[in-house]
C-alpha cells in the first residue's frame, strides 16, 4: 500500500500533510479501497472548528459510509469543493488531488498523538494478518 | 399437517444419508432436553376447506355492510377490478425485496414510477419507496428534521390527527424533544400563534391538509415564515384530495407525508396501508427507507437498483436514518397502478366528485333541525357537524339503523362530544346520503 | 421496458369514476386549488393492464423460482390465504368501528382473529401475550427495545446498554439506537456463537438487555442459550429474541421457555404471509407478564359475556406504536396458515426447513468452504473465499445462478464472514430442485476452475445485468419528473 513518508497518520486510516501553521486532511490508500467507488463526500463547513480525533467529514461508497475524524485539531480554511462533482478524486489520488480539508493549526504538538508513516505502515502489516 | 412439505420417505431417507445422519431428530441435537417446549397445545390441522368455512364464518360476523360516513384519515373508495386483478399477480407478491436488481426489475421500475407519481401528485422534488403507514411516516419526517437542523423544538398544529400525534409522543417519550401544540382556530392553522412559537431552536412545524377536521388550508404564509427561521415544514397530505387542492410543493413545504390508502387499497381493518414521504432534492441523503434510482446496466441499458443505500440499516447499523427494512412495497405498486388507472384527469374527476357529493351532504343535513354544520373553512370530503345530543350516542343508535354516521370528536377531543366528523366519498350516492340524513333526524328527534 | 410515463398519449383515459348523481357542483376559492394538474399518467386501461402485467414478468418470485434467500424464508406462500383475506368481511372494514361507541359489536370477527392470534403465538412462543401493531420485524424490534426502557424505567433502574452480537441483522443496533441506548457488540467465538466469555466481561448493571436471534444468523442454535439468558437476568437486564430464525424451531424449543422475555415474529417469514417485494411485513410482539403493562394499546379483550372489544384502560402501556391494530390483512394469512397446519404441521415445517438445509449443505462442503463444518439448523453460511482466489466473488456466483433461473441465495451477510453465501430453502422446496440447484452451484464451482474471468459478464439472459450502482448513487435519479442536482 502507499504511503506518504511526510505525512501523519491515525488509526482510523486518516493522513494529515503539515505545512508550517496549515495542514491538509484526506483518507488513504488502505481506506479508500477498503471503502470502493465514492459517491459522495459531506465536506466541513469552511470557519468551523474541529478538535483532534472529533467527526470533521462523512464519506460515502455504494456498500459503506464512514465518517472521518480530524488528526489534529484547528479551524477549517479550505475545503476540496472539487470532490462535489467528483468524489472519485478520492480514489484516484487519495494522497493528493483527493484531499478533503485544509485546516488552520490549533497546536502543533498534537502530532505526537498520530503515527508516522513508518509507525503506519507496520500497523497496516498488523492489520493484513 | 403441512400439505406444502413434498419430501416422501423415501426422499427423507436418501437426504438424512447423505447428511450422514440416522434420523430428523438428529439434526435437533443441540436443543437439549431442558430446552424443549413446556407445552405445545396448538389445535390439530384442519383441510383448507375447513379453515375457510372457520374464516367465513367469522368474516360473517362482521358488517360490511355499513353504509359508511366515516373517514378519520382513512377512506371507503372504490378500488378498481383491474388493480385487484394485477396485484395479485404472484410475480409481483411472492417476490421479496430487490436485492438482486437483474432479477427485481419489474419490483425496481413499479418502485420508481410509485415514487416519481407521489412527486408529480404532491409537486416535490424526491420521494422514497415507501414507509409503513401515515402515522408512522409522519414520525420518520420529524426526525428526519431533527436530523437536517441539528435543532430540538418542534410545533405541531393542534389539526394533526390525534392518532398520529400520539405515535409521535409513544415514540419520542425518551428523547430530548420540546414540542409546543398550536391550536384550530374556525377549523384552520394558528398563525399568530405559530409565529410566537418560531424561533431559531424550532426545527420543524408540522401540519395537515385538509386537517383532522376536514378544514382545508394554504400553508404558504406559514411555510414562508417558518423559513426565515430556518426551520422546516412538515405537511401530511391526504392523497385523492390533491386532485384539485394546491399542494404542500406549491406551498413551499420541506417534508411531505401522509397515508396512501385511499390509493386503490382496501380499508383492511387498519393494514397493511401506505406511508409516503416527498423531500426536497438537497435533503435526498437524510431521507429514511428505500429509494430506487434510475442508472444504466453494463451494456448502457437503462435499469433500476435500490440506491444511497449507505442511508439504511444493513450499512448504517446504529446510525442509520431508520431503522425500517421491509417496507410495503406490494401497497406502493398497488397505488402506483391506481394512480395510473385514474391518471391525471381521473384523479381530478375523483376529488371533484367527492368535493359535489360531499358539499351535497352538508346542505341536505344542514336542513336538520338542530344540527349545525361547521362552515368557517373550506373543506374537502370531510367536515364537523354539531349535534344537539352527545354524538357517541347518536351514533351507537345509527349504527343499528345500518349507517357508520361518523366519528365523534369527544373520542379524541375532549369538550368536543357534540361534534361528529362525517366523511363522503364518490361511493355515496345521492339516495344514501338523502336515507342517512332522514336516518339522522329520525334518531334525534324521535 | 418503457416507463408507463413514456406510455402515455395526451388525453387517454383509464377508469372512468361515476357521473355525479348529486346536482351540485362544489367550487373552492382559488387560492386553495392546485395550479397545475398533476403530471400522472395518461395511459388506457388496456395499456396499464400490459404495461403491469410485462413488469411482472421482470421479477424473480417464489411463485416462480427457487428463492433460497438465507434469513428471509422465503417459503410458499399458500393461496387459500389470500382467498381468506379478500373476504369482504374483512377487507372492507373500517378500522375506526370498534372505538365508536357499540362499535364492537360490528367487529367481532376481526377481534376475534386478533384475540385468538395472541392466544396461538403466545402458545408456539411461550410467551404471555403479544401485541399485533408492529409493522414489521425491524417495527418490532423498536417496539421490544422500548418496552425493554419502559420496564427499566418503571423500576427505576437506568440502564444505558445493549448487548448486540457482530452477526446480528442490522436493524437490531439500528432499532436499539433509536430507542436512546447505546450498542455493545461482541464477538463470535471460533465456533460461530456468541462469545460467552466476552459477553460476560461487558455484562454488568448498566446493560439494558441483550438481543439475540436463535439459531443465530451463523445457522447455528446455540446450547448455553438458557445459561446466556440467565447471566443477563442476573444483571436485572431482559433478553430480547429477534424471531427472524423462528422457523426451525417450531415446536421444538419456545423462546418463552429457555429465558427470552421479549421477542418480535416476522409473519412474513415463519408464517407465509407474502413478501410482497418488500413488504407489507408483520411483526408481531411477544412479552413475559413482567413486561405486559407496557405493552401498546389498544389490546383486544375478552369480555364476561364473551364479546371482543378493545380496551385502552393501561396506563403503563408505552401508547401507540402504529395506527390501529396491526397490518391486520397479514395476520388474518398467518392465522389461516397456522389453523391449516397445527400441531403436527409446525413440528413437520421445523423438521423439513432444517433437513433441507442440511442436506444442501452436506452436498456442497467440497466445493464450497464452509467456515463452521457441523449441522446448521435451517440455514447454511459458505464463503466463496475458494471461488475469490480466482478472482470470482459471491457476488459473481450469484449472477451465475440468475442465468440460470434461480434467485440467488443472500450474500455478503453476515458481515462476519468474508465472501458469505446464505443458503435457506425452507421446509417447501422439494429434493428434485434442490438437486437441481446443488448441481448449478456444483458447475459454477467448476467453471471457476475452469474460465473464471467468464463471470464478470454475467448474467447474459436477463433484461439488465450489471447496473452501475456507482452512477445511481452520485447521478440520483429517483423522480421521473425531476432530473439534476441541488441548486440546478
Amino acid at each position: 500500500m502507499e504511503v506518504m513518508k511526510h505525512y501523519f497518520y491515525t488509526k482510523e486510516h486518516e493522513w494529515i500533510n503539515i505545512d508550517g501553521e496549515t495542514a491538509y486532511v484526506g483518507i488513504t490508500e488502505y481506506a479508500q479501497s477498503a471503502l470502493g467507488d465514492i459517491t459522495f463526500v459531506e465536506l466541513p463547513k469552511v470557519d468551523s472548528e474541529v478538535e483532534q480525533f472529533e467527526r470533521l467529514a462523512a464519506v460515502e461508497s455504494v456498500k459503506a459510509a464512514s465518517d472521518i475524524f480530524s488528526p489534529m485539531s484547528g479551524k477549517v480554511i479550505e475545503v476540496n469543493t472539487a470532490l462535489d462533482s467528483k468524489p472519485e478524486l478520492i480514489n484516484k489520488s487519495c494522497f493528493e488531488n483527493g484531499w478533503i480539508a485544509k485546516i488552520e493549526l490549533a497546536d502543533e504538538e498534537e502530532k505526537s498523538n498520530l503515527m508516522t508513516a513508518a509507525e503506519y505502515e507496520k500497523f497496516l502489516e498488523g492489520l493484513e494478518e | 399437517m403441512n400439505p406444502y412439505i413434498a419430501n416422501t420417505d423415501e426422499e427423507v431417507k436418501l437426504m438424512l444419508e447423505a447428511v450422514g445422519v440416522k434420523s430428523i431428530d438428529g439434526l435437533f441435537a443441540d436443543i437439549k432436553p431442558h430446552h424443549r417446549p413446556k407445552s405445545f397445545n396448538i389445535p390439530q390441522g384442519k383441510s383448507e376447506f375447513e379453515v375457510l368455512e372457520y374464516i367465513n364464518h367469522l368474516a360473517k360476523k362482521n358488517a360490511d355492510d355499513l353504509t359508511l360516513f366515516i373517514g378519520g384519515g382513512y377512506y371507503d373508495h372504490y378500488t378498481p377490478a383491474a388493480i385487484s386483478a394485477l396485484i395479485s399477480r404472484g410475480e409481483f407478491y411472492t417476490a421479496y425485496t430487490p436485492y438482486q436488481p437483474e432479477c427485481s426489475q419489474g419490483t425496481l421500475q413499479a418502485l420508481y414510477e410509485y415514487q416519481s407519481c407521489i412527486c408529480a401528485l404532491t409537486e416535490m422534488e424526491v420521494s422514497n419507496a415507501s414507509l409503513y403507514d401515515g402515522g408512522t411516516a409522519l414520525y420518520e419526517a420529524m426526525m428526519m428534521a431533527l436530523r437536517v437542523t441539528g435543532r430540538n423544538k418542534v410545533i405541531v398544529d393542534g389539526g394533526v390527527s390525534p392518532i398520529y400525534r400520539k405515535i409521535i409522543k409513544t415514540y419520542t417519550s425518551n428523547l430530548n424533544i420540546e414540542f409546543k401544540e398550536t391550536p384550530v382556530v374556525h377549523g384552520q392553522s394558528d398563525r399568530s400563534e405559530i409565529t410566537k412559537l418560531l424561533d431559531d431552536k424550532t426545527a420543524a412545524v408540522i401540519l395537515q391538509n385538509p386537517n383532522f377536521f376536514g378544514a382545508i388550508d394554504d400553508h404558504s404564509d406559514i411555510a414562508q415564515k417558518a423559513h426565515t427561521c430556518g426551520a422546516l415544514v412538515i405537511e401530511s397530505v391526504y392523497p385523492v384530495s390533491l386532485g384539485i387542492l394546491k399542494t404542500p410543493g406549491e406551498m413551499g413545504v420541506d417534508i411531505v407525508t401522509g397515508e396512501g390508502q385511499s390509493l386503490g387499497l382496501s380499508l383492511n381493518f387498519g393494514g397493511p396501508y401506505l406511508g409516503f414521504m416527498a423531500t426536497r432534492r438537497e435533503f435526498v441523503r437524510k431521507m429514511p427507507g428505500r429509494i430506487v434510482g434510475q442508472t444504466v446496466d453494463s451494456k448502457g441499458r437503462r435499469c433500476f437498483v435500490n440506491t444511497l443505500q449507505a442511508r439504511e440499516q444493513h450499512i448504517r447499523r446504529e446510525k442509520a436514518m431508520s431503522n425500517i427494512c421491509t417496507n410495503v412495497a406490494l401497497c406502493a405498486t398497488q397505488s402506483l397502478m391506481f394512480m395510473s388507472l385514474l391518471g391525471k384527469q381521473g384523479l381530478k374527476e375523483l376529488a371533484q366528485l367527492n368535493l359535489d357529493k360531499a358539499e351535497f351532504a352538508r346542505q341536505v343535513i344542514g336542513k336538520i333541525k338542530g344540527v349545525e354544520v361547521k362552515k368557517s373553512s373550506p373543506t374537502f370530503n370531510e367536515f364537523c357537524v354539531f349535534l344537539p345530543q352527545d354524538a357517541s350516542k347518536v351514533v351507537a343508535a345509527m349504527i343499528k339503523k345500518g349507517f357508520a354516521a361518523g366519528f365523534p370528536l369527544g373520542r379524541y377531543y375532549p369538550g368536543m362530544e357534540n361534534y361528529l366528523l362525517v366523511a363522503v366519498t364518490e361511493k355515496r350516492t345521492k339516495e344514501e346520503i338523502e336515507k342517512f340524513a332522514q336516518n339522522l333526524k329520525d334518531v334525534l328527534w324521535n | 421496458m418503457e416507463l408507463i410515463f413514456e406510455k402515455s398519449v395526451t388525453g387517454h383515459r383509464g377508469f372512468r369514476v361515476s357521473n355525479s348523481d348529486v346536482g351540485v357542483q362544489a367550487h373552492l376559492p382559488a387560492q386553495y386549488l392546485r395550479v397545475k394538474d398533476s403530471q400522472l399518467p395518461e395511459v388506457t386501461e388496456l395499456d396499464c393492464v400490459r404495461h403491469f402485467t410485462l413488469l411482472s414478468q421482470l421479477n424473480f418470485s417464489v411463485d416462480t423460482q427457487f428463492y433460497p434467500l438465507g434469513s428471509c424464508t422465503m417459503k410458499y406462500n399458500p393461496k387459500f390465504t389470500e382467498k381468506a383475506a379478500s373476504l369482504s368481511g374483512f377487507a372492507n372494514l373500517h378500522p375506526l368501528l370498534p372505538q365508536l361507541k357499540g362499535g364492537e359489536l360490528f367487529t367481532q370477527g376481526a377481534l376475534e382473529v386478533l384475540y385468538e392470534m395472541d392466544i396461538l403465538l403466545s402458545e408456539i412462543t411461550g410467551m404471555d401475550d403479544f401485541t399485533m401493531q408492529p409493522l414489521a420485524g425491524a417495527h418490532g424490534e423498536l417496539t421490544g427495545v422500548m418496552l425493554m426502557a419502559a420496564y427499566h424505567r418503571a423500576k427505576g433502574n437506568k440502564k444505558k446498554y445493549i448487548i448486540i452480537p457482530d452477526s446480528a441483522h442490522g436493524t437490531n443496533p439500528a432499532s436499539a439506537a433509536i430507542a436512546g441506548y447505546e450498542i455493545i457488540s461482541i464477538p463470535s467465538d471460533k465456533n460461530g456463537l456468541m462469545d460467552i466469555v466476552k459477553l460476560k466481561e461487558k455484562l454488568n448493571a448498566d446493560v439494558a438487555g441483550v438481543m439475540l436471534t436463535c439459531p443465530d444468523t451463523l445457522g447455528i442454535f446455540n446450547p448455553d442459550i438458557d445459561k446466556i439468558t440467565k447471566m443477563v437476568h442476573d444483571v436485572d437486564g431482559l433478553v430480547y429474541y429477534d424471531g427472524a430464525n423462528l422457523n426451525p424451531i417450531l415446536g421444538r424449543c419456545r423462546p418463552g421457555d429457555v429465558g427470552f422475555d421479549i421477542m418480535h415474529i416476522n409473519l412474513h417469514k415463519t408464517f407465509s404471509t407474502p413478501h410482497g417485494g418488500g413488504g407489507p411485513g408483520s411483526g408481531p410482539v411477544g412479552v413475559k407478564k413482567k413486561i405486559s403493562a407496557f405493552l401498546p394499546i389498544s389490546r383486544v379483550v375478552k369480555r364476561d359475556d364473551g364479546a371482543f372489544a378493545l380496551d385502552y384502560d393501561f396506563p403503563d402501556s408505552i401508547g401507540y406504536i402504529a395506527s390501529f391494530y396491526g397490518n391486520f390483512g397479514l395476520i388474518l394469512r398467518a392465522f389461516a396458515y397456522i389453523l391449516m397446519l397445527g400441531k403436527e404441521g409446525l413440528l413437520e415445517t421445523a423438521n423439513h426447513a432444517v433437513l433441507n438445509a442440511n442436506y444442501i449443505r452436506s452436498k456442497l462442503k467440497q466445493y464450497y468452504h464452509l467456515p463452521f463444518d457441523r449441522i446448521c439448523m435451517h440455514e447454511c453460511v459458505f464463503s466463496a473465499l475458494r471461488q475469490a482466489e480466482k478472482g470470482v466473488h459471491a457476488i459473481d456466483i450469484a449472477k451465475f445462478l440468475i442465468d440460470k433461473g434461480i434467485h440467488p441465495p443472500t450474500v455478503y451477510f453476515p458481515l462476519i464472514v468474508k465472501e458469505a453465501v446464505m443458503i435457506e430453502p425452507t421446509e417447501t422446496e422439494s429434493k428434485k430442485t434442490m438437486d437441481h440447484f446443488i448441481a448449478t452451484m456444483i458447475e459454477a464451482a467448476q467453471l471457476v476452475e475452469k474460465d473464471p474471468d467468464m463471470f464478470h459478464s454475467l448474467p447474459l439472459t436477463t433484461p439488465v445485468s450489471r447496473p452501475d450502482e456507482v452512477k445511481a448513487a452520485k447521478d440520483i435519479d429517483c423522480n421521473f419528473f425531476f432530473k439534476g442536482r441541488p441548486g440546478q
